[in-house]
């Protein structure tokens, strides 16, 4: 199911909004991959650039937001960011899908579900309305939507929450993408929906193979769902991982703040929630060093100074970070020290 | 439940016809000066004036003129115009033909026009053309429309002499000159409207250009123009078909000086006469039918809407 190729692979994304008191640096030196068939969660604060970062790979930032030369964005190997709008919206729908955070909004209130669907099969394929009509039908049973045919004529608002996020999965899946970008899809739904949804999501992993690029800041879907995680802070990645490692050994303090501020149902009850100290900094007032540093307990005269390097552990996960955390009983092990950023 | 829908909405107009017209009706007869001293002239002695009053029945109450009024309309008997002797309800609908292709026209432009502008404007955002029709928004908007109609009678009929400066051809005798005629008239009245919806529709479809089903619409790949098409128009005109309702009586009302402006023999001219003359059967007549088409089109507004947007229940 799994294999170790390459699906999408960001390389030194840098967006950037130029304003009149400088450059605003949404998303700041980004690179990642996202494997076939790899749920990928990204992990931040609001304002931290996961949005920005996803709907770069989509190209649908909002026109003030531009690219530096170097940055490229590549799905099996063709750059995004050269393509032309017209080619990019081939790719859009077909290729990568998006699904977004609230499904109250997402859907078009004056359409008939079943018209949005065909809407986004008809876009990418040269077949009848009757037939995409009948693809819409099967995305609506495996997405698990009872009495499909009948709810094909319905329009949004006579259908819940849970029900509209699995139509926009649904539509998201009409042309088979090989990429998903989950924009927070379980943020506004309730628990037990939430849970259904994540249900949906794996399926299809196993069943499709479909890479999931999973943007949330619910770190208990990542633990539930997701493969590897990004961590975002200040338009940078400062830590990533496989989930299993990240959470049982997070080394950078953000991450490691992160996890703290997410209340444990075991052990003793606490009277208060750990918090991470102070606000994200200003966007056009960054500090000279590590982003992290006016928020850090383990800050030094050096994370000060100095942006971080890049540090890579034997065990596929990196940080950037100068002290990162050790747990105890575990040795700090340097496979490689890139040097990136 | 249409079936319901609809009788409920006419059960509702009766009770706002009987109000709105005992307060016109009460009104047109507070209107300075005696009809029946108009009629029989500077000269007339009192008698003949007292006896002419009580034959139209002058001499009674504000309501119990109303009623006999009411009672006689009922039976579709508007009587006959106190000046001329025509029949109110023949003289009303032959006119309100005129009228009524005149505002329709109007209303295509101002729909149209309002449309195509907001449209352009939302594909090109602060470009020139989106200024140039939110200049003509604004400008549409502050012209008195009687100003609008000299000027156009002045550059396109005495100046290029395109367009015939008055009169009127019914479409169904001669279609080209109908058009010709009713070109200038329906600019100055529909301008207005067409300035009106710009607008609204202009700012209803900026905000639902950014609306999430929007974005998701182009995570679909879609492309501006189905984007602005298919997803933004529909949902951006459910707030403009108020005003588009609104404007019809607007423009009905508006009649009344552009008809004279362009001496077209339609109701707003009609009114104008009765008034002039103290005719105030056929001013009655032509009030009553003027508030019958408000209602009408605001019952038709209701029905637009339903059918525009899923969400509201008959």
């Amino acid at each position: 199911m799994k294999s170790t190729t390459q699906l999408l692979e960001v390389k030194n994304l840098k967006a950037f909004i130029p304003t009149t008191k400088g450059e605003i640096k949404p998303v700041n030196d980004v690179s990642f991959t996202i494997r076939k068939g790899e749920i990928m969660a990204l992990v931040g604060e609001s304002g931290s650039g996961k949005s920005v970062t996803s709907l770069s790979i989509m190209g649908l930032n909002a026109s003030a937001i531009q690219y530096k030369t170097e940055s490229s964005i590549l799905l099996n190997g063709q750059d995004l960011l050269k393509l032309k709008e017209k080619e990019m919206r081939k790719i859009r729908g077909n290729d990568i899908a998006m699904i977004f955070q609230d499904p109250m909004f997402s859907l078009n209130p004056v359409h008939q579900i079943g018209k949005q669907i065909v809407e986004s099969i008809i876009l990418h394929k040269k077949i009848k309305y009757k037939e995409a009509e009948k693809i819409a039908l099967d995305l609506l049973n495996k997405v698990g939507i009872p009495d499909a045919q009948r709810r094909l004529r319905n329009y949004p608002h006579q259908m819940s929450g849970g029900m509209r996020q699995r139509i926009m999965i649904a539509m998201a899946l009409a042309c088979n993408p090989q990429l998903l970008i989950a924009d927070e899809p379980t943020t506004a739904l309730d628990v037990t929906i939430q849970a259904q949804i994540l249900n949906i999501l794996k399926n299809l992993q196993h069943e499709f193979g479909i890479s999931i690029l999973l943007i949330t800041h619910d770190l208990g879907v990542v633990a539930e769902i997701a493969d590897r995680v990004l961590v975002m802070y200040c338009g940078e990645i400062v830590e990533e991982g496989t989930v299993k490692e990240v959470f049982k050994n997070p080394r950078h303090p953000y991450t490691k703040g992160l996890m703290d501020s997410v209340p444990e149902l075991t052990g003793p009850r606490i009277d208060e929630l750990e918090t991470i100290p102070g606000v994200v900094p200003n966007p056009l007032e960054l500090p000279s060093g590590c982003n992290f540093v006016t928020r850090c307990s383990f800050a030094t005269e050096k994370c000060r100074q100095l942006a971080p390097v890049h540090v890579k552990y034997s065990t596929g996960n990196s940080v950037s970070c100068w002290n990162p955390l050790v747990k105890e009983g575990v040795s700090l092990n340097y496979a490689t020290t890139s040097s990136v950023s | 439940m249409f079936l319901k829908f609809l009788l409920r909405r006419i059960l509702y107009v009766i009770p706002m016809l009987l109000i709105t017209t005992l307060i016109v009706y009460s009104f047109i007869l507070l209107i300075p000066g005696d009809p029946a001293l108009t009629l029989l002239g500077e000269n007339a002695t009192p008698e003949k004036i007292a006896q002419l009053r009580q034959q139209l029945g002058l001499d009674q109450s504000i309501i119990s003129q109303y009623f006999d009024w009411l009672i006689n309309a009922l039976k579709g008997d508007l009587g006959r115009s106190v000046f001329t002797g025509q029949y109110v309800h023949e003289a009303v609908i032959e006119r309100l033909a005129v009228t009524f292709q005149l505002v329709v026209v109007a209303m295509i432009i101002s729909i149209f026009g309002g449309m195509f502008f907001a449209i352009t404007s939302t594909f090109f955002p602060n470009s020139w053309i989106d200024y140039v029709s939110r200049f003509f928004g604004t400008l549409g908007t502050a012209l008195p429309n009687f100003w609008l109609a000299m000027l156009l009678i002045l550059f396109f009929s005495l100046h290029l002499g395109w367009v015939p400066a008055t009169g009127f051809t019914s479409i169904t005798e001669n279609p080209f000159e109908f058009f010709k005629g009713i070109l200038l008239p329906a600019i100055s009245l529909g301008a207005v409207g067409t300035a009106q919806i710009t607008r609204h529709l202009r700012s209803s479809l900026m905000e639902v250009m950014s609306a999430d089903y929007v974005r998701t619409a182009y995570s679909k790949g879609v492309n501006r123009w189905q984007a602005i098409l298919k997803h933004g128009i529909q949902n951006a005109m459910l707030p403009v078909v108020t005003t588009i309702g609104i404007l019809f009586g607007h423009l009905l009302g508006a009649t009344v000086v552009i008809e004279t402006v362009f001496a077209i023999p339609g109701i707003g001219q009609l009114a104008v006469n009765s008034v002039l003359q103290h005719d105030f059967t056929m001013l009655q007549g032509v009030v009553l039918i003027m508030i019958v088409m408000v209602i009408l089109i605001n019952f038709i507004t209701d029905i637009v809407y339903a059918l525009l947007d899923p969400r509201i229940e008959y």
